[in-house]
């Protein structure tokens, strides 16, 4: 009962906030979800069951996308959180479980928009496929870095992921096929005889043909989440903690570290790229601006700000981190420096992030 | 390949050299006493040119026209300017979480750097266009044949070498670069002997620092150009350069930046494609040599204990 109110009263927050014109009341917004936020902890709201916290936000969700059914921007908006946290579930896979460092996080979800481009232009492949083939795409890339990242850590790891996200940016950049600095057009998204950029229209009810973008991107949501949360509770995301916290020891109870953390590393690049892919057929145009390593530090940003390792954390802070600068719109020119001042704040003193991962249940896996 | 083609090769390869040699000696400091990696270090690079940049545009309104007084304003204003970030990052935003895991302290620091860059982007009038950095060095030169030997090349290079000379009788002959070996050497036994830990971090962060805005001046003057974004270039070379010469080792770092420079130029020059992919092929360079040895050329040689 409480868990429902709690989404509910979420949900109305969240149609405050996206239907909010003025900046006065778009602060005056935040300054209530602010206090919402220090507030709601000491109310208990944890303990619940979570198949009944997944079926509510699920809901809640297209309840709010059917009340903005005609709000065009709103909808772009929800669409364009729901694909960052596939991206992001992606990167958490690699930070979060297997502790493999990435810092091109953007630049694979730019090999995802990227190959989504090139091959909707040049072949006939159903769009589903290229979503997937998108994902691929990503990961095979990844597995370019895999010998540099699997013998290094820490800070000499991360070198080989920045450098991976500069080369790849410059690379677009100056690629003529590739469109350079100007990038690429995408075709409209078709899946079967659906339309993607067609209003929606069932009878009396009619909207935006963002609907059916936040409709795709929410399924994918939903199957990423699924994966992402099933692996950890399973022996592979054991196996990944282990990994993780103590490469020796894992080690020296048989597990094969460094098959883990390929599994890790790619999967988590190939959810990235998906996101990617869905990204560039909803905006319908990509550039090597949308890929730059400022946009990879916002990814690790979010994995940070939320908990890492915990997959509701990062999608409140995708949720923060995406609508922060587009509805208050003074902070949008300021939005990197911010978020980098927030992130620097929140390492120096809550390091386990707004929802830090909990710990494993495994009495409650059924 | 003709001679003087060839020579003005070697002089582009040792310009940049020089640069990414004196950013990597900044890295390997911080590593030696602290066994961290300020990432933001490129980013100190770039604040030094732009301070440098500040200065003259003041001075140049003020009416002082003389190009050797304005030199030495733009060099100590750039120095002072990354004296204090540095310092400043090193004391508020390294050492507070020196014993977190290592990813935190990664993070914090590019986040630093990212503090700065966009700072310079934002707030630096038109600092979103790179800037044109003035000429301040003569520009005449001598010619062998068809090579043109730059003076003002000379003067940078030998500045440059006058640097790390200083730099390193500073770290073998006084007593606070003895400090400063003693907490890269053993930070616990330093402190039993009395040194005082947070004070030779600091030096080291503003010396690194200062070292680093020399780099980005002679980048601007050898340029004429600067740039917010150009730290991050400059510093994930100087890192990797850092890295080739073995993390710690102030030796191995200038051979490092020279190695690497040589391998831009190498690669610039003896690869069949444009040169506009000068940049991906030095970041593959960078990728693979990590792959072949992950802990650098001359690098430590590092055991798991258990």
């Amino acid at each position: 009962m409480k868990a429902a109110v709690a989404v509910a009263l979420l949900t109305a927050f969240a149609w405050f906030l996206l239907r909010a014109e003025s900046q006065a009341a778009v602060a005056l917004l935040l300054g209530v979800g602010v206090v919402a936020g220090v507030l709601a902890p000491r109310l208990r709201m944890g303990g619940g069951s979570e198949r009944l916290a997944h079926g509510l936000a699920f809901a809640a969700l297209l309840v709010l996308a059917a009340l903005l059914r005609e709000d065009d921007f709103s909808l772009l908006l929800i669409a364009r959180i729901l694909i960052v946290i596939v991206a992001c579930l992606g990167l958490n896979v690699q930070f979060g479980y297997a502790g493999v460092v990435n810092f091109a996080g953007a630049s694979f979800f730019g090999v995802g928009g990227y190959t989504a481009a090139v091959l909707s232009r040049s072949t006939g492949m159903p769009h589903l496929l290229v979503l997937v083939a998108g994902g691929a795409a990503a990961g095979l890339i990844g597995t370019l870095l895999l010998l540099p990242v699997l013998r290094t850590r820490g800070h000499y790891a991360a070198l080989v992921t920045i450098a991976f996200a500069l080369l790849l940016r410059t690379f677009l950049e100056v690629n003529d096929t590739l469109g350079g600095p100007q990038g690429l057009k995408l075709p409209e998204l078709r899946v079967g005889p659906l339309r993607f950029n067609e209003p929606v229209g069932l009878g009396a009810f009619e909207g935006s043909f963002y609907l059916r973008y936040v409709a795709l991107a929410l399924l994918v949501l939903v199957l990423a989440f699924a994966v992402v949360q099933r692996l950890e509770r399973s022996f592979a995301g054991i196996a990944l903690d282990a990994v993780r916290l103590d490469e020796t020891a894992a080690a020296s109870f048989g597990l094969d570290v460094a098959w883990w953390k390929i599994a890790a590393f790619t999967l988590g690049n190939f959810v990235t790229g998906v996101a990617g892919a869905l990204s560039a057929f909803m905006i319908g145009f990509i550039a090597p601006n949308n890929y730059n390593f400022a946009e990879s530090l916002i990814f690790v940003s979010i994995l940070l700000l939320g908990g890492i390792g915990n997959p509701w954390g990062l999608s409140l802070a995708t949720a923060i981190v995406v609508l922060l600068p587009e509805k208050l719109q003074v902070i949008q020119e300021y939005r990197f420096l911010l978020f980098a001042a927030m992130v620097i704040l929140i390492l120096l003193f809550r390091p386990a992030g707004l929802l830090p991962r909990p710990m494993r249940r495994l009495g409650q896996v059924r | 390949m003709s001679a003087s083609l060839v020579a003005q090769y070697v002089m582009n390869g040792a310009m940049l050299g020089m640069m990414y040699a004196l950013v990597a000696v900044g890295f390997t400091l911080f590593f030696g006493v602290l066994d961290v990696i300020q990432f933001a270090h490129g980013d100190v690079v770039a604040a030094g040119a732009f301070a440098g940049l500040l200065a003259w545009a003041g001075l140049s309104a003020a009416g002082v026209t003389s190009p050797a007084l304005l030199l030495v304003a733009v060099l100590l204003a750039a120095a002072l300017a990354t004296a204090l970030l540095g310092a400043l990052v090193g004391r508020f935003i390294v050492l507070p979480i020196k014993g977190a895991p290592q990813l935190n302290v990664l993070l914090v620091t590019l986040m630093a750097g990212t503090v700065l860059r966009e700072a310079i982007r934002l707030f630096y009038p038109g600092g979103s266009q790179p800037q044109r950095f003035p000429a301040l060095l003569p520009s005449s030169g001598w010619n062998f044949g068809a090579f043109h030997l730059r003076l003002d090349n000379v003067i940078l290079l030998a500045a440059g070498a006058l640097m790390i000379v200083g730099t390193h009788l500073f770290i073998t002959r006084t007593r606070l670069g003895l400090a400063i070996r003693a907490v890269a050497q053993d930070e616990e036994t330093a402190r039993t002997m009395g040194i005082d830990f947070r004070r030779v971090v600091l030096v080291t962060f503003a010396l690194g620092s200062v070292l680093a805005a020399f780099a980005g001046v002679m980048d601007g003057l050898y340029y004429n150009e600067v740039f917010f974004g150009m730290g991050l270039l400059l510093g994930v070379i100087g890192f990797a350069a850092a890295i080739l010469g073995g993390l710690g080792n102030l030796y191995g770092a200038i051979v490092g930046g020279f190695l690497f420079a040589a391998l831009q130029t190498v690669g610039a020059v003896a690869l069949p494609f444009a040169s506009a992919y000068k940049d991906v092929f030095a970041f593959g360079v960078v990728i693979v040599l990590m792959a072949i040895r992950p802990t650098g050329l001359i690098g430590e040689r590092v055991s798991e204990r258990v």
